[in-house]
């Protein structure tokens, strides 16, 4: 293990987890659990490039959630696209909305960052709760399946449609974490990290600041919208609430729950936050009790999120 | 000339609040450098706990200076288990964790109180007061004049007591305030009753306006927000001005554009604003120390 980066000790683990997981499933239900969390750990990856990577906060992504998701809505039906076509048209348009806004926005910085990003959120809400003709408004809209089963037993294979989701999920996880860790070690990384510790200092070396910031950005909404589309897809369903600000607030709250400075911290912080509170239905009054709790408790005691406070702490002892 | 008139009065109305929850989100962050998202909370807290305590049979002067009395002990105690064990960490940490606060007590509200919607009496009546054409319920009036009287009684607090002006000078610069013999510890305590103090009075004073449930903290919260920042965060006449200009938009759109839009409004003003002045109408501009 000694001679393993960083980098592969995550895929490794990463694709350990999605291998061996099933194991322990004893009913189809925990495969829609495993793949929640997948498709919430490929939205949180997209943060770790954000947030943990660039240093910059985003109280609004869930907003690219909703573009993502209701472009798997509203293309098939209306365009008569594919799914997976639609939801890379989805994928394009979050990429190109981050692109005219994140200009703008990201001149500005900490709390007044937080505010406008939670006001371009919210905006993206309204208008999907509000324009029914076209989205069905509050009540939300069926969604086609992505297919894929179709596409299988066309080939033979009979796979229940839990299963398939399960797999294809943490498949596009992968991805997704491999493309993160790739960008940490690459030069646009480094120019990413640069500016995390000081922008100033950055720029005076040569970083194109405002040119980073904004391609963290784009690449983290695409990665919002693309889990946004899957989500929809999955649930077969989806409602304005995928852009609302709680979903924001969850996804970044799973981020540095988890320790937004690593893929792996943040995709564990996902999952914790994920399986919480199916496993907390059975204190149903409490939910909310508990889950604030949980994330005072984890902020106060392991600042650096989960993972990394924990992985500095074995360390330490080792040493 | 009448509509117009009405729509000022739901405006200033709605304004007046907004601009007490962002004068909490002010007094804090100065105190000390942190956004408290569970201010909204605080409002709740203070409507919430009047209404039970009038059902408990406690005379209604006594049940609204009882409630205000608990949510300033409630922000007392946010700060001391919450904001004090996390002294430097980051801005998105404290942002979490004080998210976390809300939700914690949202859950606590839940279960304490319960999840229907609740109101109690107006203090003078529901007969609307005809102004010019337009009516206004003796209710709104009694907001506007509470936010009035709380901010020149702030004004007053911060300019002409010492200890006034030992938060001013704790907001201005924590090391040197404590060099001179300021308790800043003291000073965050009293921050954090100050502004859930402020955040019940605002909660009491509009309950028979726009009722009251356990989860009316979060759109609160957000609007309070936008409105500091629209403003310009850490000035107390910006949360003044901010939260008018946002509640004058909103009634202002709903009245003459769309209803449904009104929230959208509001948000589209301060983006447009924050693109054109990075730190509000009336921040300060940021200087960086490298």
């Amino acid at each position: 293990m000694k001679n393993l980066s960083p980098k592969s000790i995550t895929l490794l683990a990463l694709v350990a987890l999605v291998l061996v997981a099933p194991l322990f499933f004893p009913s189809s239900f925990y495969y829609r659990v495993g793949t929640l969390m997948f498709i919430n750990g490929l939205a949180v990856t997209g943060l770790v490039i954000l947030i943990g990577y660039a240093g910059q906060i985003s109280l609004g992504h869930a907003g690219f959630c909703g573009i993502g998701a209701y472009a798997c809505a509203l293309a098939p039906v209306h365009l008569g696209l594919p799914p997976v076509v639609a939801m890379l048209l989805g994928a394009i348009i979050s990429g190109a909305l981050a692109y005219l806004v994140g200009r703008p926005i990201l001149r500005l910085k900490g709390h007044y960052l937080a505010v406008a990003t939670l006001g371009f959120g919210i905006l993206i809400f309204m208008v999907l709760s509000n324009e029914s003709w076209l989205t069905g408004g509050p009540d939300g809209m069926q969604v086609e399946d992505l297919g894929l089963r179709d596409l299988l037993k066309s080939l033979g294979l009979s796979v229940p449609a839990a299963q398939v989701w399960y797999w294809f999920s943490g498949l596009v996880l992968l991805l997704g974490a491999l493309l993160a860790l790739n960008l940490h070690t690459s030069s646009t990384g480094r120019a990413l990290r640069a500016l995390h510790d000081s922008e100033i200092a950055a720029r005076t070396v040569g970083v194109d600041v405002a040119h980073f910031k904004l391609m963290a950005f784009v690449i983290s909404a695409v990665y919002a919208s693309i889990s946004g589309s899957l989500l929809a897809m999955m649930n077969k369903f989806v409602s304005p609430d995928i852009a609302g600000f709680l979903h924001s607030v969850q996804m970044v709250t799973m981020t540095v729950l988890g320790g937004a400075g690593s893929v792996f911290g943040a995709i564990t912080g996902a999952s914790i936050l994920t399986a919480l509170p199916q496993g907390l239905t059975v204190f149903h009054d409490y939910e909310h009790i508990v889950l604030g709790l949980i994330m005072m408790l984890v902020m106060i005691f392991l600042r650096e999120g989960l993972v990394p406070s924990l992985i500095k702490r074995f360390s330490r002892r080792q040493g | 000339m009448s509509d117009l008139l009405q729509f000022v009065f739901s405006g200033l109305t709605v304004g007046a609040v907004y601009a007490l929850v962002a004068l909490g989100f002010t007094i804090i962050y100065n105190a000390s450098d942190v956004v408290n998202f569970s201010q909204g909370e605080f409002v709740m807290l203070g409507g919430m706990s009047t209404v039970f305590l009038s059902a408990a049979g406690v005379p209604l002067p006594a049940a609204a200076i009882l409630a205000v009395v608990i949510t300033a002990l409630v922000g007392v105690a946010l700060n001391k288990f919450a904001i004090e064990p996390a002294r430097n960490a980051s801005v998105v940490t404290i942002i979490i964790i004080t998210i976390g606060a809300s939700i914690f007590l949202r859950g606590v509200a839940q279960i304490v109180f319960d999840k229907q919607l609740h109101r109690f009496e107006s203090f003078s009546g529901d007969v609307p007061i005809e102004i010019l054409g337009a009516t206004i319920l003796p209710q709104s009036v009694w907001v506007i004049f509470g936010a009035a009287v709380i901010f020149t009684g702030l004004y007053l607090f911060f300019t002409r007591t010492l200890t006034g002006k030992a938060v001013l000078a704790t907001a201005n610069n924590r090391l040197a305030a404590r060099l001179v013999g300021i308790n800043t510890n003291f000073i965050m305590t009293l921050s954090f009753a100050l502004s859930a103090a402020i955040g019940a009075v605002a909660g009491v004073l509009v309950t028979p306006i726009t009722l009251t449930s356990y989860d009316i903290g979060i759109a609160l919260a957000l609007k309070g927000f936008a409105a500091a920042m629209l403003g310009g965060m850490g000035n107390p006449f910006g949360a003044l001005v901010g939260g008018l200009v946002v509640g004058l938009i909103e009634a202002l759109t709903a009245g003459y554009i769309s209803s449904t839009y009104k929230d959208a409004a509001a948000f589209i003003v301060i983006l447009a604003v924050l693109f054109v002045m990075p730190s509000g109408l009336f921040g300060r501009a940021a200087v960086n120390r490298v």
